[in-house]
């Protein structure tokens, strides 16, 4: 199901493509941990990213958004596909093949924001330790310098430089989130994979980190895989949007083209799912019926046809291909 | 407040404070709130986490720790389904007596956030929510569970004799929800108190659990307190609104004019943050400055004066605002709201 898209020569804007990556965990049964099955935590993507680009991947709990968002960084090696990066020198490699020291010397142009300010710093690290640790251990810096590069990002990040001595616990959320950022920073990367950077934020907090998120892309160039469940939240943020369920990307377009025009039947239901914050419209909601497939026990044919309002025949036989339904507009349906 | 005297008005918060006594100080996490709640109606709660919410719903449920102060009144009145010719003050009860055991899971039932931490991991769903209806409603075994069963069936759960007899780890998180929601109208309850009930679900399912509940509601026509962030699920749930702030109500109305005229500054500036699909342009969004203050041993002011663009030092900071009638029915603690009967004076 390779679209022809990803086969032409390599766009000069890319800076990352994803090329039928899937990620099968075993599962283990008995004294010999015999594999019994697969969760299919991601099956089959295709998609890229460009040059100072924002790409959000939607979608419920367990739909192997966050597993894919690994498998891109190396975080967990994928069981098949190939992610090609371009490192600064403007080379193309993939990262799936790349040899550890190579592997490690392209990690600096890579970083990750996490989800959760409280579980991802450690308590007994000063902020200073933890910002500095990346460059550490790229072994890019030490000493003074280090010390005053630490409290430029800290300023950068709308951190009190004056506060590089204190542990986590003395700031609040919104301020942990900004320290997270600045540890992702720090090694100056082109490309950070942002895992519900802002889901635990208050709205008022939220909003303070987004603007962040957005005017460090502006400065530094940065690409963002912006991986959320708040459909608001990336409507505001990226550039273009790709639906995920059960392992799969169902529908991957431009930002206003997925909102306003959304063709996959899964796409439509999660977006009239929202609330909205206004109590005069009157909701046009697509109830889903049932729960969302098991992904060690996936349907035949389309992962989305028993809960689907439109499926037909042919959804519970054939796998539906990926395909360019309209320029930049990609999905994966047979009715759409 | 609306409706004191009316006799629609089926609980009553009167200047309700819960103050936590800590090693470094006094806590104050609900600071004088005064709410009430009609008949059939949802009243909603909003705002930030540590606004005092949930710990609102706590004193009503009188389930807080045992070093919570519970102050004011909290008046309820109507029980077992009769209008009380004296109302039961909640908030004077001892809150581990046999009266409000009376009360709680009958009269008054909630709902938890997460499910998985409200149910017992080590009892089925089903003796679980047979355990609430023996003691409040029908104490013969058989039909306590015939109830439990229809009551599992209403909340859309499929097959629900099967269902009854598993664990809570063996459902699904939109299935738990359902089945907390069951076992809180098993026994048919006047008020329904719902804390952050589908913050923990994914979006779809969450339509399904509001969907539930709203219509639930009109059937059994219990009145719902809503406890939530979210002001998206506020606009679907509620008939009325209060807007928390550093355990003070900020704003009081109706849901509409909560959305379509808010008077405080902080109201205002928590719906200009909200990112929805329909305002979208890719830009900056509008923040608050700041954060929330920790609520302890704060000086006597407007407690949002630090991040309000109206504030004006000689006002603001000196004193805490006062509550204002800004338009019939509609509340605000703000110096800078004018009360509606003075317009109609000049």
């Amino acid at each position: 199901m390779r679209s022809a898209e990803a086969l032409t020569a390599p766009d000069p804007n890319r800076l990352l493509e994803v090329r039928g990556v899937k990620k099968y965990f075993p599962i283990t049964k008995g004294f010999l941990k015999r594999t019994v099955g697969y969760v299919r935590a991601v099956d089959d993507v295709d998609m890229y990213i460009n040059k100072g680009e924002t790409l959000a991947l939607v979608g419920e709990s367990g739909c192997g958004k966050t597993t894919l968002g690994r498998c891109v960084l190396q975080a967990i090696k994928p069981t098949a596909g190939e992610v090609y990066f371009t490192t600064r020198k403007d080379e193309r490699v993939d990262l799936t093949t790349l040899p550890y020291d190579r592997l490690r010397v392209v990690r600096r142009d890579m970083q990750m924001i996490f989800q959760d300010p409280y579980a991802s710093l450690n308590p007994r690290m000063t902020t200073l330790n933890i910002i500095a640790e990346p460059l550490v251990c790229h072994r890019l810096m030490s000493g003074s310098r280090l010390r005053g590069y630490v409290r430029e990002l800290m300023e950068t990040v709308g951190l009190n430089p004056h506060h590089l001595e204190r542990y986590p616990h003395a700031f609040s959320g919104g301020q942990r989130q900004r320290i997270g950022i600045a540890r992702a920073l720090a090694t100056q990367p082109r490309f950070l994979v942002c895992d519900e950077a802002v889901s635990a934020l208050d709205v008022s907090v939220q909003a303070q980190i987004l603007n962040l998120l957005m005017d460090l892309q502006e400065k530094m160039n940065l690409s963002y895989l912006f991986i959320s469940h708040d459909l608001g939240v990336v409507s505001h943020i990226s550039d273009r949007v790709g639906v995920m369920y059960v392992g799969h990307i169902v529908e991957l377009a431009d930002t206003a083209a997925l909102f306003d025009r959304p063709m996959h039947p899964y796409t439509k239901a999660l977006l009239s799912a929202k609330p909205v914050a206004d109590p005069r419209r009157k909701s046009h909601r697509i109830m889903l019926e049932g729960e969302v497939a098991n992904p060690s026990k996936l349907p035949p044919g389309c992962p989305f046809h028993p809960r689907c309002r439109e499926a037909a025949a042919e959804c519970g036989e054939r796998k539906p291909e990926w395909r360019e339904a309209e320029p930049g507009h990609y999905i994966a349906c047979h009715r759409a | 407040m609306p409706g004191k005297d009316d006799d629609s008005v089926i609980l009553e918060m009167r200047e309700t404070r819960v103050r936590f006594k800590m090693d470094a100080g006094l806590l104050k996490a609900v600071d004088g709130v005064s709410l009430s709640l009609r008949k059939g109606a949802t009243l909603g709660i909003v705002g930030e986490s540590g606004c005092g919410k949930s710990v609102t719903a706590g004193a009503v449920f009188r389930t807080l720790p045992s070093y919570a102060e519970v102050g004011g009144d909290i008046l309820l009145y109507e029980k077992d389904g009769k209008r009380l010719d004296e109302p039961i003050n909640i908030a004077k009860l001892n809150p581990t007596g046999p009266e409000i055991r009376g009360i709680r899971g009958g009269n008054i039932a909630m709902v938890f956030q997460e499910p998985m931490k409200a149910f017992s991991p080590i009892h089925t769903v089903g003796n679980q929510i047979i355990e609430a209806i023996r003691l409040h409603v029908e104490p013969d075994e058989g039909k306590a569970r015939r109830i439990a069963i229809d009551t599992l069936g209403l909340v859309g759960i499929s097959s629900p004799e099967q269902r009854i007899d598993e664990y809570p780890h063996q459902l699904s998180g939109g299935m738990r929800q359902r089945a907390m929601i069951a076992m809180a109208l098993s026994c048919k309850p006047a008020i329904l108190i719902a804390d952050e009930p589908t913050t923990a679900l994914d979006v779809t399912v969450q339509a399904q659990v509001l969907d539930l509940i709203n219509k639930l509601k009109a059937e059994i026509n219990t009145s719902v307190i809503y406890i939530t962030h979210d002001l998206g699920v506020i606009a679907e749930t509620s008939d009325e609104v209060a807007v928390m702030y550093l355990g003070k109500v900020v704003e009081y109305c109706a849901v509409d004019a909560l959305f379509h005229d808010p008077r405080h500054p902080y109201t205002r500036a928590l719906l200009r943050s909200i990112p929805t699909a329909d305002k979208r342009r890719k830009g900056r969004f509008d923040s608050i400055r700041g954060t929330v203050p920790y609520p302890m041993n704060l000086p006597e002011r407007c407690g949002f004066f630090d991040r309000c663009d109206l504030a004006e030092e000689g006002l603001c900071g000196r004193s805490a605002a006062p509550m204002v009638e800004a338009a019939p029915g509609h509340f605000a603690r703000c110096f800078k709201v004018e009360p509606y009967a003075a317009k109609e004076v000049v």
